[in-house]
Order: C-alpha cells, then structure tokens, then sequence
C-alpha cells in the first residue's frame, strides 16, 4: 500500500504535466471545488493521521486548536528541516516528487484558511528548493496557486524559505524564529504557535510527510486512510533507513509490519548485509533509545515488535524505543556503540541553541566525557556521571533537545554498558582501529 | 577584496532580492535575511562584515542583526574559504556507511586538516553535521551539489575533475 511514492518512480513526475496525468491535483480540485474548509479538517481528523515529524500529534486535532480571530492572517508552515540524524525521508520526497507536497501544501492551506504558506526546507538542500520553486512556478502557471485558484475565489501564496544550518530549527518555535529572519532560539510555551506563531499569527506548523498525506485523505475519505495500519498507527509511514543493511534507502511501509519484516524481507531492508549479524538498532532517529538485537525484534513479553508508535514503545525506556522521525539507523556486530554514540553526543552539543544551562552545558560534559572514554581515557566513575548528567538535563529545558541529546546516551548506556566498561578497562585494546567488544553470549557475535 | 565601496550585488541578483523581501508582509522585510545571506554568500564566497552591512542595508536592518543570524547558523563562513568548500557529513550514520576512511583519505590527499584550506587555495575541508542523505553516504556537499555512496576513488576523481 503506496500513498505518497506510489508514483515516485515515474519519469517526468517531478513536472506538473505528468504528475497530473497520473491522477495529481484532484484532491486540491476536490477541496476547493466540492468541501467546506471545515470539511476537509474534519476528514483529516477521521484519517487518524500523526504527525510524521517525530512527536506523533494527531494532524486533525492540531488544525482545530488554530486560533480564527477576525482579519488576523493564518499561516500555514512545512517543517522540511530535516536534520535529525538517520532521518532523510523529506529529501527524498520533494527531491523526487515536489507536486506531491505542494498539492498537500494548498490543500492544508485551504482548510486552515491560510493565504500564505511557507516550505521551511534546510538550507544544505538548496537543489531541493530549487526543484521545488520550479513546480510552484508551474502550480502558478496552471492557476493552482495564486489568486482566485480554480475559480473559487480562494488564494494562496505559497514561498520556500531557506535555514541556514541549524538542528534547533525543526525545533517548530525555533523555525518560526529561523523565518522571522532571527537566530532559532526556541520559543517559551504557551503561547503555543496556534495562538501565537509565525509574526505573533495564529500558525500551524507540520512536517512534509504530514502535509504529503493529507491529499489522499481528501480524496478517499478519512476512514479509508483509518483502515490501513494498527489502531492509532494508521496510515503509511515513510522509513529512512541507513546502516548495515542490503538496501539502505526510503520505503514507505503499512504501520503495522513486524520490525524482523521489514528487516529481513526483501520487499524492504533485504536483510543484514552479507556475512554479518544484527547488532543494534536506533529505530526513529539519533534522538530516540537504541535497542540491541532482541529488545527490537521482540518485546518482552515476547511478542513480535511491529512497526507502529506502540509496539516500538512498548515496555517504556527500560525496554522500549520510539517510532520518532523513521529515522531506521541499523548496526552489525563490527559497530562500537560507544563511538556511534561519541558521534551523537558531539552533535547535540554542536546543535544546543545554548539558552538553557542544562542543555548547554550538560550536552558539553556528555560531548568530552564520552570522548575520554572513546580515547582510551576514561575513568569507571564516567560511566554513572553520563547517567546523572542525562537525568539532569531530561525534563529541565525550554525545548526537547534536552531529551532528545539525553536519552541516546542513556540507552546507550542502559543496553551496552559492558561495552563502555569495556573501554574504560582495556584502553588500549579498545583504541585500536577497528576494535570492537564482542559480548560472550550475544546474538550479534559472529 | 570586499570594501563598503565595491560590495553590491550585480543587477539581477538585486531584482532577486527586491522579489524575495515580497515574499514576507510589509513590515517584516527581516524575514528575508537568509535567503539573501545565501545569496551574498554565493557572491563572495564568505561573509566579510562590509557584505554583512551592505546586507543589513538592503534590508533596512541594523548590521548587529545581520552579524547575530550569520555567527548563529554554520552554513555562513565569517573567514575567507578556499575556491570550492567541500562540507563532508560527520555523523554516526555516515560512519557506519564507512565515511571515516573516506573523509581521511580527502583530507590526506588534499594535505588538509579539518578546516584546513589547500595550499593553492582551492579546497577548503569542513565537517558538518548529518546532512540528510544518511542512507546514501558517505556524503560530502560542495556548494549546492551533493555527493553521495562516496568512495576512495570517486573522491579522487571529484577532486580530479574540480582541480582541472
Ligand atoms: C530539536 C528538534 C528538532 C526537530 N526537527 C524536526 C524536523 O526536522 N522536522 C520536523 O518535521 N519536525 C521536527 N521537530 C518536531 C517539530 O517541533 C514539530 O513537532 C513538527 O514539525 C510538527 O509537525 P508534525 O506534527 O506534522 O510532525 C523537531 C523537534 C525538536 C525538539
Ligand atoms: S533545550 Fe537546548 S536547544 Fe532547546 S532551548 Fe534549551 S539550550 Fe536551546
Ligand atoms: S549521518 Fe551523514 S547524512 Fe545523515
């Protein structure tokens, strides 16, 4: 079941001409033409679409916190970000099919009532902007963007804006400031951005896939897009999958496929790659828990894992993960855990927006001291100093990068410890290139 | 190179930036300071303070404002750089793509530590974070381009052909 790349492979579909051909831009007629702005929110609370950005927040029900004073603007603002480490699924997408957001962009717009909307992309991605003014352009040219679009007197101005290199700005308040031309320093909460947003306006911010979906719902009814998936993981979910595998790329998968499916089966990762086991996994992005071999394929209770927002997260942190971003980074036994999460560690504390002292100084310490322990230079105490310094940042910051840099070191810890004891007892063996613990016992050792 | 008398962007760069300070409502021209520090930036390469005040001009801003968003964003050079920047991808994924080996080989071939510039001025080496392309590394990015799968040997014969 395709939803959003089920014509992702056609030549010429990155152009209005063919693009339309193969059925796209019915749903903005559909809208504009046949539903109330209203009706359409209403078919995307049905649909049970979540956010596809990482938290998960049902779409529907954020469109209907929007504010709607009087003669004050809305906005409605793409979060094309992306730059959780593991996640690349938004590149892939307006990289290969553009229309495939900007439809859901009028769409979105128009059930919000905003009149200017704006695709917040990454500013590394510059050829993807490019790609994608280009098919606004043609949106134009064909009257589906502007004034008046199809002649129901609705219209929608919709811009690309660049970042400018910066994780904290998929942060959604830290983006609003990020447009506003201003550093991205998140923003307190409330007012939340439905209130409050983009220029102090009443704002709706989603991810690309999000928006992406939202057509289909408005073609086929909210139900349908209900039917596919497990109960409150409905729908399709596009996975980015690096690491270890086959077949490293984008797959949109059904919610509800086992974890050891969409691992080993050749419709998707085609398996760990030749002559090696599977090690670990950080299933939605750096931000969330790794899980070793078996937590991820089976929870405890033995049940299969399924890709779905519950049974990732099932047996909490002790034992569970999160579906996040889709951001699916697999590892084989000849990865060092500690290393993987030097290179975490280094990113959240290069990516703190320094405002709050927890983060900015608890993502520094986590930074040198797993790197000591990585150069052979570690102390055992380092060990629970990593624990305390996550827990003291988890809970204590304005926004969830705090988190977000605590729990991969946590997990990390919580799973691997051995491995980081390990380091710390046997420097030299461990700084050797390519040295890696191998647990007795373990799934993973060959 | 870049003094108050000579930083002006050619003419269709400045319809461009006219047409991007539409994009915002009135009043909130600031909006557009990214866009048109990228701008700047493909024009001269770094953001020297002359270029970041002739932006803040442009935008009816205070240079302070200008300086504040380009130390805080790391696409921005605030040093002069090398003729071609390659920005290669740091990040765990990229590793376990095998990026570690790659990105020394780069750095060994062009003689260059991590920041470093070449001795003919044409490379300069940077180490970003994860750049979005996490299943296609190692990835580096060089200007707008993006470079993925890298290899030993498509390193060299990227080099090879930015070299000619
Ligand atoms: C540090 C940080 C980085 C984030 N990065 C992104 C991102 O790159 N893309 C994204 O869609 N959401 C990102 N988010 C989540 C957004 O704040 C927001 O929840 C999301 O854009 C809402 O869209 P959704 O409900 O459609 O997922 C990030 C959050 C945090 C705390
Ligand atoms: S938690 Fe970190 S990134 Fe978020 S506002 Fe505080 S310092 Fe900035
Ligand atoms: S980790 Fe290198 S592109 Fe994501």
């Amino acid at each position: 079941m395709k939803i959003l790349t089920q014509h992702i492979d056609v030549p010429g579909i990155e152009t209005i001409d063919v693009y339309r051909k193969h059925g796209g831009y019915s749903a903005v007629e559909k809208a504009i033409k046949t539903m109330a702005p209203d009706e359409v929110t209403e078919e995307v609370k049905k649909s049970g679409l979540r956010g596809r950005g990482g938290a998960g927040f049902p779409v529907g029900m954020k469109w209907s916190f929007l504010a709607k004073p009087e003669g004050v603007p809305r906005y409605l603002v793409c979060n094309a970000d992306e730059s959780e480490p593991g996640t690349f699924k938004d590149h892939y997408l307006m990289m290969k099919s553009p229309h495939t957001l900007i439809e859901g962009m009028i769409v979105s717009s128009y059930a919000l009532g905003a009149n200017t909307s704006y695709i917040y992309v990454r500013g590394e991605l510059m050829y993807v902007i490019n790609i994608l003014e280009k098919a606004i352009q043609e949106a134009y040219d064909k009257g589906l963007l502007g004034k008046n679009i199809l002649g129901s007197g609705y219209d929608l101005d919709l811009f690309v804006q660049p970042g400018g290199g910066a994780y904290i700005c998929g942060e959604e308040t830290a983006l609003l400031e990020s447009l506003e031309g201003k550093r991205g320093n998140p923003r307190n909460k409330p007012p939340f951005p439905a209130v409050k947003g983009l220029y102090q306006c009443p704002t709706v911010v989603n991810n690309v896939e999000s928006i992406a979906a939202t057509s289909w719902i408005v073609n086929n009814g909210g139900e349908e897009y209900a039917k596919i998936g497990v109960g409150r993981s409905a729908g399709t979910k596009l996975i980015s999958v690096s690491g270890h595998v086959r077949k490293p790329g984008v797959y949109e998968i059904p919610l509800g496929i086992t974890v050891e499916d969409f691992i080993y089966s050749d419709e998707w990762c085609g398996g760990i790659r030749d002559g090696h086991k599977l090690k670990a996994v950080v299933a939605g992005g750096s931000s969330v828990p790794i899980l070793p071999a078996e937590l991820i394929l089976k929870t405890t209770n033995g049940e299969n894992r399924l890709m779905t927002y519950e049974s990732l997260s099932d047996g909490g942190f002790a034992t569970g993960t999160m579906l996040g971003s889709g951001g699916f980074i697999v590892m084989d036994e000849t990865t060092c855990i500690v290393h993987n999460t030097l290179t975490f560690a280094r990113f959240y504390h290069h990516e703190s927006c320094g405002q709050c002292s927890p983060c900015r100084e608890g993502t520094g310490w986590m930074d040198k001291v797993i790197h000591r322990i990585e150069h052979g230079k570690g102390r055992m105490e380092d060990i629970d100093l990593l624990v305390d310094v996550a827990k003291k940042i988890e809970g204590n910051t304005i926004c969830p990068l705090g988190d977000a840099a605590a729990w991969p070191v946590a997990a990390a810890i919580r799973h691997f410890r051995d491995e980081f004891e390990w380091h710390v007892k046997h420097p030299e063996e461990a700084t050797k290139p390519g040295a890696v613990f191998m647990r007795e016992g373990a799934s993973w050792t060959l | 190179m870049t003094n108050t008398q000579t930083v002006q962007f050619p003419a269709d760069t400045l319809e461009r930036v006219h047409k991007i300070i539409k994009r915002y409502p009135e009043g909130k021209q600031k909006s557009a300071l990214l866009p048109i520090l990228h701008l700047a930036q493909a024009e001269w390469r770094w953001l020297s303070p002359e270029v970041m005040d002739y932006v803040a001009g442009l935008l009816n801003i205070k240079p302070i404002e200008v300086y504040e968003v380009a130390t805080f964003y790391t696409m921005f050079h605030l040093e002069p750089v090398g003729e071609h920047v390659i920005e290669y991808c740091r990040t765990g994924p990229c590793c376990l793509m095998g990026g570690g080996e790659v990105y020394d080989h780069l750095k060994k071939k062009l003689g260059v530590d991590t920041g470093g510039t070449s001795a003919d001025g044409k490379f300069t080496v940077k180490e970003v974070e994860c750049l979005a392309a996490c299943g296609w590394g190692p990835v580096f990015q060089i200007r707008e381009k993006y470079y993925m799968n890298l290899t030993t040997e498509k390193v060299d014969a990227i080099i090879e052909e930015l070299s000619k």
